[in-house]
């Protein structure tokens, strides 16, 4: 059982510093930070997380600050056996009010097994290559924008917010590299068919600074940036920089999971999604203000990385650890 | 590893134009593993190892690679076999090897092993300069003014360090006048370069920028570089910023080497792989060939039984699941 990890007194990052950098206008104020460890970085968990646990987790997360936490996905439990649970998760967890708690819903059918149980805000992904959605969802990414439509008319019906993602932004598992022209694209369509917000991921980790500068400027022709979130992965240990990058060109809302959980499911033993402690002291830092404790946080990871019987990938967390 | 299986991610990179941004056209690489790394590596590697350590990184183009340190073997076993290394290394022309040299004892002794240039390392905090070299900041620029006369006298080039300069783990936070005062005294005393180190890697892009505003009133920028340490994954985020406002020089070490010796199992130096993949992304030349520091990297870490810190060469080398 690991110890409590404490933030040493020198670190300084565990609330928003007194800074010039937010003041001047270099940065956003604020930034809404997406928790999607309980859904995206459990996702690419090797073992199957008990469904006590799982809500367990969402519960302490929603003591931390956080506003969003993606809670499960309502997918078929043949293709994602670890969110076979989704309706048991999103029935037990405490929902506290103020936060939200977004579930994946691929198709109509989800949807509606999603409301179902009491699901209050959906999202759906897209991809912005067509290799990766053939090989993913085995559709054209066409087809996967029309079965998204029918999802976009049922939640505007249900007054349901959806959230739009768009995969491999940055880099192509199987294409390689990725047009920016193709990502606005896509992140144009899904913002016109009326989601609310389009999450940019770069899926394999691969993108760099340089890149996601380049993607976002054509991006922001398309869909306004207070649309925009950027979902980075840190596979090659760029996420931080390109989150920084992002917020230079005012991004406000970035994707980050607790403890780093999730690995990359294409690089195996690579790490993946980047560590929601790492993405909060960096802001803090900066002094733009999130909201989230992280001393709370660093505890949350400290639970589900014992529960899950693994080392944490957030590196604020590993500095703090007394044993 | 496999070497089919080994993806090369900067051929999906984006390379944008970096005069365009602002950015540097060209930065130097100083690669402090054989040095810095391995001075915090637990177990004592065998000269040879480091011999050959050195020598596959002179094949890299990197530009600059700090072999050892002539200290007394009592306070740093790991660097008993200075004169050897110093003596055994095969010079690259073009490639230079600096050498620790903590005073006039260690100075001579470097030039009798045939040093080329020597680097001295100050602290701007007190508590850190009387705990990690016993004596006060004032003290130990005394020391350092003997090494940079005699080394005038002899045309040797001397580095100057500058640590704890976003924050020491004794005083906690540190004003970044005083970085400034001190970078200023090793400058103006004959120190053509200052390497201004987050020792115990605390700093954000926030205090990152903060401190480089102090400091570059007093220093040219050309004379500036930047050692950031990965403890709490900022690294690259901090280098990131530190290269926007124009700095062109960042130290880095192969595979991440070398712990942080203020937070047990933390992480410390930021890994060359990882640093260059951001530098390629952004079309910043280092004229450094990433799969050869890659090579060196497997090379120490298989020598030291150890794992990569560097998440490029872990993601590059992983068993792709891809086809």
């Amino acid at each position: 059982m690991a110890a409590r990890r404490l933030l040493p007194r020198w670190a300084g990052s565990l609330r928003p510093v007194s800074s010039g950098a937010a003041a001047s206008g270099a940065y956003p104020k604020r930034v809404k930070v997406v928790e999607v460890g309980p859904r995206d970085g459990l996702q690419n968990e090797k073992n199957l997380v008990p469904t006590p646990v799982k809500i367990n987790l969402i519960n302490m997360l929603s003591e931390t600050g956080l506003q969003v936490i993606e809670a499960t996905s309502f997918v078929s439990p043949k293709w994602v056996p670890q969110m076979a649970d989704h309706t048991e998760v999103l029935q037990g967890i405490k929902k506290s009010p103020g936060i939200s708690y977004p579930v994946l819903t691929p198709n109509l059918r989800g949807f509606q097994a999603a409301v179902a149980a009491g699901a209050k805000e959906v999202s759906i992904f897209g991809a912005a290559s067509e290799l990766f959605t053939q090989k993913n969802i085995n559709c054209s990414i066409e087809e996967s924008l029309e079965r998204f439509e029918e999802v976009m008319r049922a939640a505007k019906e249900a007054s349901i917010p959806v959230r739009g993602y768009v995969s491999c932004v940055l880099g192509c598992p199987y294409e390689g590299k990725i047009s920016a022209a193709k990502v606005a694209e896509v992140s144009k369509k899904m913002y016109s068919m009326g989601c609310y917000e389009i999450s940019l991921g770069d899926t394999i980790g691969v993108g760099t600074p340089g890149s996601m500068r380049e993607m976002l400027a054509v991006v922001m022709k398309e869909v306004p940036v207070g649309a925009l979130a950027v979902h980075c992965h840190d596979t090659y240990g760029q996420a931080l920089a390109n989150i920084l990058v992002a917020l230079q060109m005012g991004v406000s809302v970035v994707d980050a999971s607790v403890a780093g959980l999730g690995g990359c499911p294409y690089a195996q033993g690579a790490s993946g999604n980047v560590a929601t402690e790492d993405l909060v002291y960096m802001l803090n830092g900066l002094g733009i203000h999130t909201g989230v404790d992280l001393q709370k946080l660093m505890d949350t990871g400290t639970f589900i990385c014992n529960a899950l019987n693994r080392k944490t990938n957030s590196k604020v967390s590993q500095a703090c650890c007394r044993l | 590893y496999n070497t089919e299986n080994r993806r090369f991610p900067e051929l999906l990179a984006n390379l944008p134009e970096p005069q365009a941004s602002g950015l540097p056209e060209y930065i130097k690489i100083v690669e402090v593993g054989p040095r810095d790394g391995l001075q915090n590596e637990k177990v004592i590697v065998p000269t040879d190892i480091k011999i050959e350590l050195i020598n596959q990184l002179s094949k890299t183009g990197l530009p600059a690679i700090e072999v050892t340190s002539f200290v007394s073997s009592k306070w740093v076993p790991q660097m008993a076999d200075h004169k050897e290394v110093m003596r055994g290394i095969e010079r690259h022309p073009g490639v230079q090897y600096p050498v620790l040299t903590p005073n006039l004892q260690g100075f001579h002794s470097a030039i009798a092993a045939g040093a080329t240039e020597v680097s001295v390392f100050g602290a701007a905090s007190e508590s850190f300069s009387k705990m990690n070299i016993n004596c006060s900041i004032e003290e130990s620029i005394e020391r350092f003014e003997e090494v940079t006369k005699s080394a005038r006298n002899m045309n040797i080039p001397v580095r100057g360090y500058v640590s704890c300069a976003l924050g020491c783990p004794y005083e906690g936070n540190i004003v970044p006048d005083k970085v400034a005062e001190v970078s200023k005294r090793l400058y103006s005393m004959g120190c053509y370069e200052i390497s201004l180190g987050d020792t115990i890697g605390v700093g954000t892009p926030g205090s990152m920028k903060k401190m480089l505003e102090a400091v570059m009133k007093e220093i040219p920028l050309s004379a500036l570089a930047v050692h950031c340490h990965d403890t709490y994954g900022q690294a690259l985020a901090n280098i990131l910023t530190a290269v926007q406002m124009g700095v062109a020089v960042v130290d880095s070490s192969v595979a991440g080497l070398g712990g942080c010796p203020y937070a047990k199992g933390a992480t410390g130096n930021v890994a060359t792989e990882d640093v260059i993949y951001m530098l390629n992304g952004l079309g910043i030349n280092t004229g450094v060939n990433l799969c050869a520091v890659m090579e060196a990297g497997n090379f120490i870490c298989t020598a030291l039984n150890k794992k990569t810190n560097s998440k490029v060469a872990q993601a590059s080398f992983s068993t792709a699941t891809i086809n």
